[in-house]
């Protein structure tokens, strides 16, 4: 199995491989969220071809490239809000599973794993935002997919809800689901990824290990063009 | 197929229960036509229901079905003598065929705009029965008067049409509760809430689209044939009139869109309103009719959009405590976040 | 060029000026304050019966009082707001197509009720602006040109005022984005007013115009309502100058298809064109941004 992006418009061009944490980081405007619909299928790249698991997924619908196992969160959370938190999950969850007692079974495991099983019966509406990130993250791996693609899971939340976040990122991990996860809060994603790959302008500045990347002269740079180098130090002092 | 509880059977005794005494009360003509016409609008409601309900596919071209299922079966038996249970069966399906052709390069419009697509839609095809003259234009046929039977759906008592439209109510509320309950259930109510969230689950958004559109045409031209066959005349301003479209959605606006008892409670609530307003008053009892559900549809969408049912119900989710229970629950009210959904849903 | 045909394109672009008008209102109101306004044929309904109201009562010509009932319709409007429309602003769908559509068969059948539902005209006095003109060899009425004319005077009055005025500037702010015209100390709730105001204003001005000529009749603007829409559509929701050209596009489709197939189904092929738009550019219409 072989996970492998490339988009050449934005002349993007890089692996993901099974079991792995990848990044994705970038300032504002770097096409982030650009190259993830892209990947999703809520936008048709220019040009280029988005390969998953070996087979061209380029140009397909969302909904099928989830029925081949790619889920991805929105960042801008959109819980369904006129249904439970139990019945958001299960619309991932019929994905798999068509018979309700069977898609039912299965997004109670889901959300007890991802810590929403006491709010399962709260509306989407009703939710607070750090729930709102946690039953998006719930209800696509409802859709039970090989690689999960999170869009700014931890923005927004505070310190201790970060934490909560970062070990739900590792739960999900170790049940073999290879992530792929844009962050803007440094401090979360680069203990836990594997690789980071940095966007900058829609083009692809640099890719590698987190160790390295921090260090990249092309990336502080970049960050430093929005003074987010500061930033980041202010953080982590 | 979900096990049937005690819950469901008792909800069907009480339906039976009820239709067979309803009628009982009074042998009075207008009485019984008043119960006759909650039971077609009950049906039409729970029809749109699952369009607008359900699907969030506010329709108001229901007119259109309708009259496909009037004419159907009104042509199949003028020109060739099938029995309108046949007739109803093809409207149906031709109704939905024709929904299906609706639905499918209407799938990217959403909320406002499919109101206005489907109000086009319904209007050319009321401008072209009226001018095909192979359907008599706006001449209108008559049904030709048959003897009593069951065959050709002619009565002159009304307790068969009674005993008639409330099964077949019963039919799509039994539709409405297995979908609800089902994955197409699930997916409707997804749509409704963010297509882009539907689609990114693996939902097939127009696919389902379409079968929702093609459900609620399907029974609507069944009321449409059972209408023809009860007042054994149409034409296109009876059948296909735009006031139609818009009585349907107060029906299930009313009682409470997206739950399956809200629409027949619309239709039991307006029904004696409107029948009694046209009959006391005559002519200018139509307009009087439609005054008062302009002034109740506005008092509704203002105070509680989810419809008379959600006064009672309050917020009502299919997934409650029990799980496998039938399972309606009272969660708490959330009056004030219904005000500032569509704002957040719909960006 | 054939003689009918001309007679065609004449008559469609003459009445597709007023469909102009018609059709500014419900897209100012859509932009700025996104809400669509089913109701918004039957303002044009009301436009149309107080300029007959004025014709016998008080032996006004509807091209006189129009001065009284374009800021009768103003008041009006902002009256609409304040009582209904304000509480559905930001409101879910549903609610707001449930209430302006409840507050169309109310207003329609309120006019029924009233005024029965029989065909009627406004009565005219000033005789110089009833009759014929020849134009290029064929016959225009000229009320038809009145009215014509009318409405792109009224039109290009609302233009200057939304794009030119102190106001109008607010206007177009508050349709861009409602929050920061807030946060600079715009006052939203008049703005809203004023647009929905000035938008019934529109659409009541084209219904005195039209007054002159047609037919005025209770359900008169349910017609005309989605005769707005397929223009708005057409036109782009909430552009302006978008509204300008597709109501001139769709009086000469109309007019064409009554010419070339027939009369009795124009208005098919107007919501037949009005479908295809929607189905190629959903969002945007042939001109929107």
């Amino acid at each position: 199995m072989r996970f492998g992006g490339l988009l050449a418009n934005n002349d993007v061009t890089f692996d993901i491989y099974p079991g792995e944490i990848v990044g994705l980081i970038g300032p504002n405007g770097a096409g982030k969220t650009t190259l993830f619909n892209c990947i999703s299928g809520f936008l048709r790249p220019t040009a280029g071809t988005v390969l998953f698991k070996g087979e061209n997924i380029t140009g397909l619908k969302p909904h099928q490239i989830c029925h081949r196992g790619l889920a991805r969160t929105f960042q801008i959370t959109q819980p369904l809000r006129d249904m439970t938190v139990l019945e958001n999950v299960m619309v991932g969850t019929f994905c798999r599973y068509p018979l309700t007692s069977q898609a039912r079974a299965k997004a109670i495991e889901i959300l007890k794993m991802t810590g929403m099983w006491a709010k399962r019966h709260q509306k989407g509406s009703e939710l607070t935002i750090p729930d709102r990130k946690r039953l998006e993250i719930a209800r696509a791996l409802g859709t039970e997919p090989d690689l999960l693609i999170l869009d700014e899971a931890m923005a927004g939340l505070n310190p201790a809800e970060i934490h909560e976040a970062v070990e739900l990122v590792k739960t999900i991990q170790a049940q073999g689901i290879t992530l792929f996860i844009i962050e803007h809060v440094m401090e979360a994603i680069m203990p836990i990824a594997d690789r980071i790959v940095v966007l900058d302008a829609g083009r692809l500045i640099a890719e590698g290990p987190p160790s390295e990347i921090v260090h990249n002269e092309r990336v502080i740079e970049a960050y430093l063009g929005e003074g987010r180098h500061v930033k980041r130090k202010e953080h982590t002092s | 197929m979900p096990k049937i509880s005690r819950k469901t059977i008792m909800i069907v005794l009480l339906y039976v229960g009820v239709v067979a005494i309803t009628p009982l009360f009074s042998k009075a003509p207008f009485y019984r036509h008043v119960l006759i016409m909650v039971g077609m609008y009950g049906l039409l409601g729970v029809a749109w229901n699952i369009m607008g309900g359900y699907t969030g596919l506010y329709s108001f071209g229901q007119s259109a079905f309708f009259g496909i299922g009037a004419y159907t079966s009104t042509m199949m038996l003028v020109k060739g003598g099938f029995s309108p249970w046949i007739g109803m069966l093809c409207g149906g399906i031709l109704a939905a065929i024709v929904a299906a052709g609706m639905a499918y390069p209407t799938s990217r419009l959403r909320g406002p705009y499919f109101t206005i697509a489907s109000q086009a839609f319904a209007r050319t095809f009321q401008i072209l029965m009226t001018n095909w003259d192979y359907v008599e234009g706006a001449i209108g046929i008559p049904l030709p008067l048959m003897p009593d039977t069951w065959r050709f759906m002619q009565f002159k008592d009304k307790i068969p049409y009674h005993i008639i439209i409330f099964s077949l109510l019963g039919i799509a509320i039994l539709v409405c509760y297995y979908i609800e309950r089902s994955r197409t259930g699930y997916y409707f109510r997804a749509i409704r809430d963010s297509e882009q969230v539907a689609s990114a689950l693996g939902i097939n958004t127009v696919r389902q689209r379409i079968i929702a559109t093609m459900l609620s045409a399907f029974f609507t031209a069944i009321a449409g044939t059972f209408y023809s066959q009860y007042v054994l005349y149409i034409d296109p301003e009876s059948v296909t009139h735009h006031a139609l479209s818009v009585e349907i959605v107060m029906v299930a606006a009313v009682g409470g869109a997206g739950t399956i008892w809200g629409p027949v409670l619309g239709a039991a609530i307006l029904m004696p309103i409107s029948q009694y307003a046209r009959a006391a008053l005559g002519g200018a009892g139509r307009g009087i009719d439609l005054i008062i559900y302009g002034v109740i549809i506005m008092v509704i969408a203002l105070v509680r959009p989810t419809g008379i049912l959600g006064f009672f119900q309050r917020e009502r989710t299919i997934e409650g405590e029990g799980g496998d229970d039938i399972g309606t629950t009272v969660t708490a009210d959330t009056g004030a976040d219904d005000a500032v959904r569509g704002s957040l849903g719909q960006q | 060029m054939n003689i009918g045909l001309m007679q065609a394109l004449m008559s469609g672009l003459l009445m597709g000026f007023v469909y102009s008008l018609i059709a500014l209102g419900l897209s100012l109101i859509y932009g700025v304050m996104d809400v669509v306004n089913f109701a918004h044929g039957e303002f044009l309904m009301l436009g149309m019966f107080l300029a007959y109201w004025f014709s016998v009562l008080f032996r006004l010509d509807p091209l006189i009082s129009i001065v009284f009932i374009i800021p009768i319709l103003f008041v009006v409007g902002v009256g609409v707001y304040k009582g209904l429309i304000k509480r559905i602003i930001g409101g879910t769908r549903i609610s707001q197509i449930l209430t302006t559509f409840g507050l169309s068969v109310f207003m329609a059948n309120m006019a029924m009720f009233l005024w029965t539902p029989n065909y009627r005209l406004a009565e005219r006095f000033l005789t110089w602006t009833t009759g014929d003109l020849p134009v290029f060899g064929v016959h225009v009425g000229i009320p038809e040109v009145i009215a014509s004319v009318g409405s792109i005077l009224v039109f290009a009055f609302a233009y200057y005022l939304i794009r030119f005025t102190r106001t109008g500037r607010a206007i177009q702010a508050t349709s861009i984005d409602s929050e920061g015209a807030r946060l600079v100390g715009i006052n939203i709730d008049n703005i809203y007013a004023i647009t929905f105001g000035l938008g019934i204003s529109c659409v009541g001005a084209a219904g005195v115009l039209l007054a002159t000529f047609y037919y005025i009749f209770p359900y008169v603007g349910t017609f005309f309502s989605m005769i707005a829409f397929a223009t708005v559509a057409l036109g782009g929701f909430g552009s302006v100058e978008g509204s300008f050209v597709a109501g001139i596009l769709i009086g000469i489709i109309e007019s064409l298809g009554g010419f070339f197939i027939s009369p009795a189904v124009k208005y098919a092929i107007v919501f037949m064109t009005y479908m295809v738009v929607i189905i190629l550019r959903p969002a945007t219409g042939l001109f929107g941004w």
